[in-house]
This record gives C-alpha cells, structure tokens and sequence, in this order.
C-alpha cells in the first residue's frame, strides 16, 4: 500500500516535471500567473452525447450558468473565465483522451467533471500527473479522489448514500428480504451495492441474492426471474437510469409489483420516459430537490430555468453548478491559477455557500451533505424525505 | 419449476430476435458466400424507422404496430438492396476479403451516420403493441414475448415457403449452388441476389421492431451486441443453412438467459461463446450444416 502508494506519487511527480518542462519550452505558457489579461481557461469533460447524455447535459447547463455569472460579476482576478466544454461520448477510455487534450492543448488551469466515477477515475490519474486539481460535481464512489490530492469532488459519497438507502427499506418501506442487482462494469454500481449490503445486513435486513449485469445489457429478464423466485420484498438497483427504466419496465412484465429502489444515478427525466408506468413507486437517493424551499435553490431555480428555456435543474446541473463556483472561489483566494496553489485554496474550502448546502472539502477531499430521497408518482419526481448525515 | 418454465420462455423469446437476424446473416453467406457486417446496422435502422413511424401513429393498437412493422421492413428492404447495389455489386468476383472489409466499412458508416442522424442519446421506443401480462400456470406472460414469437415462427415460415414454394426461391437455391450455371440456365443473378439482401434486411427490421418492443431503448449502436450473436448463432446453426440460423438463435438466447438468471450472470457471453466454440469442435460446419448442403 505505501510502496504503491510512494511509487505512483513518484510516477506522478516525474510526469509533472516533465509537463512543466514542456510548458517552460513553449512560447509563451498560458497557465501562468502573469498578471496578463487573458481569460482563465477551465476544462470540463462531460458525457454530453450517449447513454448517460442526460447528466452530461444536466451537468454542462449548471457549469455554463455559473461560469456565465462569474463573469458577469466581473470574472475572477479581474479576468474572465473561459469555458472548454468537450464530449466523451458515454464511453470508456474517451475521457483519458479528452482531459490529456484539455491540459496538453488547451493549456486550462482546472478541470470540472464527471458525473459517472468510472469516467471521473479514467481522468483523476492524468489530472493528478499535471497537477490540474479536478472537482468532481457528482461522482461518488469513494476512490475518485483517493487517486490523489489533486482530485476534489463537491457531493457526498456511497458509504454514506449506501446506509441512506439501507436505513430508508428498514425504517420507511420496512422490508427485510431486498435483492441487489448490481452492475459488475460500473464502479459507481459495485461501490454503492457493496454498502447497501453492509448497513443493511448489519442492521439485520437478508439479502437472499446478489444479481449482475453489465453496463449496456437491455435484458434483465433472467436476473429477474431468478429474483422472482427467491420471493424478496423489495429490489436495490445501483445503477444508471437507462438500466434502471428497463430493469423497472421488466419486472412489472414478470408480475413483479414490489419497490425498486436506487441510488442518485437514477435521476433522469430519461427513467420516466423509458420506464413509463413501471417506475411509480419506486425510489432513489439524490442530492437535492427542486422542492427544497430554501433561497439559495429558489433563485438558483428562478435564475437556471431563465437560462435554460424553463427547464427546472436537477441533481447533476445544481451540483455541476456549485463545483464552478467552488473553483471560481479557490482561484480567488489563492490569487493565482497555479495547480498547486488553486489545489491548496480547494483544499482549505470551508462553508461555501451553495445550491446543494454548505460545502466543506475534508482531509479526503470529499464533501459532507444531506441526501434526500425522491419517488415517482403520478409521472413526476416527488421529494420524499430528507436524511442528514 | 415455474422458475424454470419462465427463464425458457424468456430464452425463446430472446432467441427469437437473434434467429430472425442470424437468417439474414445466413442467406447472404449462402449466395454470396460473404458475412455482411452491415447486416446489424440495419436491424437498428429498421429500430429507427419504427421509432419515427410510432410517433405518428396511435400508440397500442394491433393494426398501427402492423404498419409499423411493414413500413420498417419495406424500409429496410430498400436500405439492404441500396448498400448491395452501391456497395457490394462492384466487388463481386473479386477477392472475399475486399468485399469483407467493405461490409466492415458499410456497418461503421450506418453507426456513424446514425449518430449524426438519429443523436448518440438513447431514444424511448414507443409502445406500437398494445401491452398486458397475463398468467399461464406459473408464468407470467407479457404480450410483447408472445408477439416476437409469433412474429418469429410467422415471419420464418413464410421465408421457407419464399425459399421453397417460389420461382424466385428456387432461383435463389439455384444461384447458391453454382452461381455460373445458375446464368447459363437464364437466372439473372443481379436479381436474385438483390433480392436476397432485400428479404434478410426485411427480417432484420421485424428483429430490430421487436427488439426495441422488448428492451424500448434505442440507440445507434444497439445492433453490435445482438448482431455479433445473431452472427454466432448463425455459425452455430451451420451458416447458410436456414433452419440452423433459427435453431442456433434460439440455443443461444436460452442458454444466455438461463446462465443469466444464475449466479454466474457476469460470465454469460463468455460462457455463450465457449458453448459456440466447443461446439463447432466437434461438428466444425455447425449443427445442422453438412458441407455439401443446399445453401440458399
């Protein structure tokens, strides 16, 4: 552990030297802190097309908001921000290739994204090798920002959405026999399952049986049947909402009529497009509601659906939101757009005020918020309750 | 038991959709003696098609998913003939290679072009059928397995009599077996094999409607996964054998259903595959092919 631990904070360091030693050679490098009038450059990848398009879009309309208002507001350090936005496609290895373009070429001083861990974890190693800090707005398996310290993210994480979700099937729905059924391709899925499991089994709950699936499968037919048959009171799908809609649609198909229930992966307009009918009653775990009545959400409402052609902001672009803010008050108060200088500003984040609560980044770069947990009724998201931590 | 009786009818039901495309797969080889990779992009156009018609039709009704299903395979049909004209024509009695690779081409170029098209978003596949589970005994039956059923054994019956029971069937047998004196005897084979490639196109759009009825998320790349396995049940079948591509699809989406529901879900192409392989160990022309067989 300390030896892999040592060997790839060298690997890292060596892999910055040399990115620092290719900037020096340049003409003229961007990412300095000149006092130069040049807007400050912020990369964020996001999944803007594909599979899980609904976060990438979600996530890119908060970004562009905050980024349009802190420049509105007179920019940071008496600069504009600049936003480069680039597409992964929803796919695996896209990300690698997109965050080394965005350091290499377009010289940004901070990258903002993903929303899916395993994507944030294809690029927190090369960000953590340039030394960018990367913010993660809404990844929260835990080991996105154990990649290094240069990897923050501005949500909670599963352990705690885990034992959100476990306590929620005991004490609201009351049901002790669950079966979980897991996407083995997704770190996000495997994670989250993993602490569904140990709370709720702790807590005296049975899981009977563990089903899997892999990232793109349409039929779920067979892990369902075999679900069926172990008779369970309720379902846990820590999945993303494409898989989750048509995991939904097939159990109702198979006669199954007990709750479904997930985690913040199913936040998606998409679930209850797809799954129609076959999502009302079921549950998942968010970061926030529009039907908070606090200020802060209602102007962020107000201000995002004026933007955005009416369209009310979900979890993914509140998050989104908050994490271009978070950064816009790093660089201010580390007076500079220097890595390692912007980095120790993101890790000294105390009570920042946001749409999604007060942020404090702790020792592991992650942050401690509430969760709320949302059903579908009536073909709409209706708030539920809300769990501090 | 009853646990037992629905993973088979969900097998089936799977296999179904993966026999419906192996026999495109299957006809094309055995007249031209080629894999037409393009041949599962046009199962997702043939999705695509029913995606746009079902939006303008009334959603729920037998008559409106018929035409959807017509209109998707007549498109289809088309789409098939077009890529064998434009394509494949120029390349025949060249090397197999080159038209392989081309096909290779063709597919990327559907898949591409649909994203640019149709969006990388997945799409939400209206419900054209009307839907509703009922109970048989222990199993609960959805109407949209039993409609890919039918479809199927209707759809696959009436290829046997095309193939068997028709001028142009026997002329497509014919140019199977010797395309040189399949000409002599006055068969134009520009026809014939145009003709081919409309009919397995045809199926691919009824296996690309049914599909997306079953699992209503569509995208432009929907048709890799359940291409590359109705082109392993083709070969397991024996390709070029129609029966085989049928038989083979319904093997392979039972045991991949089967395997699913158990607790080694996480392995279940690799075991599909390894079944595949073990398979054509020890009968290397498939189930059913015979290397001397009639092949259309």
């Amino acid at each position: 552990m300390t030896f892999s631990l040592r060997s790839s904070l060298l690997a890292g360091v060596t892999a910055g030297l040399l990115v620092l030693a290719s900037c020096s050679k340049a003409p003229a490098p961007a990412g300095g802190s000149g006092a130069s009038t040049e807007s400050i450059k912020v990369g964020e990848f996001a999944s803007l097309t594909g599979k899980e398009a609904a976060f990438g879009q979600s996530s890119h309309k908060g970004v562009v908001l905050a980024i349009e208002e802190i420049n509105t507001a007179g920019g940071v350090l008496g600069r504009k921000l600049e936003l480069v936005s680039e597409d992964n496609q929803s796919r695996p290895g896209e990300s690698a290739t997109i965050v080394k373009k965005l350091i290499s070429r377009d010289k940004v001083v901070a990258i903002l994204g993903e929303v899916a861990s395993s994507r944030s974890l294809e690029a927190a190693p090369i960000c953590q090798a340039a030394r960018i800090p990367q913010i993660s707005p809404s990844s929260t398996n835990p080991a996105v920002t154990e990649t290094g310290d240069y990897i923050f993210r501005v949500c909670f994480i599963d352990p705690f959405q885990g034992v959100v979700m476990a306590k929620f099937a005991k004490d609201t729905l009351k049901i002790r026999r669950v079966a979980v059924l897991t996407s083995v391709s997704s770190a996000y899925s495997v994670g989250l399952a993993k602490y569904f499991t140990e709370r709720f089994t702790g807590d005296g709950g049975i899981i009977p049986l563990e089903q899997k699936y892999s990232e793109g499968d349409k039929d779920f037919k067979a892990q369902l049947t075999a679900i069926k048959a172990a008779g369970v009171e309720g379902i846990f799908v820590p999945g993303y909402y494409t898989e989750a809609a048509l995991i939904c649609k097939q159990a109702r198909d198979l006669g199954l009529t007990i709750p479904l229930f997930g985690g913040d992966g199913w936040e998606a307009p998409q679930l209850i497009e797809i799954g129609g009918k076959a999502v009302e009653g079921c549950y998942y775990s968010t970061h926030y509601s529009p039907e908070n009545q606090s200020p802060a959400v209602s102007t962020f409402i107000q201000k995002f659906k004026q933007r955005w052609n009416g369209e009310v902001p979900d979890a993914m672009a509140a998050l989104s939101y908050d994490s271009a803010q978070v950064l816009a008050d790093a660089i201010k108060r580390a007076q500079s757009t220097d890595g390692p200088k912007v980095r120790d500003a993101l890790a000294a984040t105390k009570d920042f005020a946001g749409v999604t609560g007060n942020t404090t980044l702790d020792a592991k770069r992650n942050a401690t918020k509430s969760a709320v947990v949302v059903t579908i009724k009536d073909g709409v998201f209706k708030f539920v309750e809300t769990v501090a931590p | 038991m009853s646990e037992f009786l629905q993973q088979l009818l969900n097998g089936l039901s799977l296999g179904a959709i993966y026999a419906l495309i192996a026999l495109g797969y299957t006809m094309v080889y055995g007249v031209l003696r080629f894999i037409n990779f393009a041949h599962a992009d046009v199962f997702m156009v043939g999705a695509f098609i029913g995606y746009y018609m079902g939006q303008r039709l009334p959603q729920g009704t037998i008559w409106g998913g018929l035409i959807v299903l017509t209109v998707a395979m007549a498109g289809c049909a088309l789409l098939g003939m077009l890529i064998e004209r434009l394509a494949y024509r120029r390349l025949r009695g060249g090397p197999t290679l080159n038209v392989l690779i081309t096909a290779i081409g063709v597919s990327l170029l559907l898949e591409y072009s649909g994203q640019v098209f149709f969006g990388a978003a997945p799409r939400t596949f209206p419900a054209v059928f009307p839907v509703s589970t009922f109970h048989l005994g222990p199993v609960v039956v959805s109407t949209n397995q039993v409609i890919v059923i039918v479809v199927a054994v209707l759809l696959m019956v009436a290829l046997e009599l095309i193939v068997y029971r028709t001028k142009m069937g026997t002329a497509m047998r014919a140019v199977a077996l010797n395309p040189k004196a399949a000409q002599l005897v006055g068969i134009n084979n520009d026809v014939v094999i145009s003709f081919t490639f409309g009919l397995g196109s045809a199926l691919a759009a009824a296996g690309g409607i049914l599909y997306a009825l079953n699992y209503p998320s569509i995208d432009p790349m929907m048709g890799v996964m359940p291409g590359l396995k109705a082109f392993v049940a083709a070969i397991l079948g024996g390709i070029g054998n129609i029966p085989g591509a049928a038989l083979g699809g319904l093997i392979l989406g039972t045991v991949e259903t089967f395997i699913g529901g158990s607790q080694w879900s996480t392995y279940k192409d690799a075991i599909a595959f390894a079944i595949l392989i073990t398979i054509l160990l020890f009968r290397p022309a498939g189930l059913l092919g015979k290397f001397t067989v009639e092949k259309v």
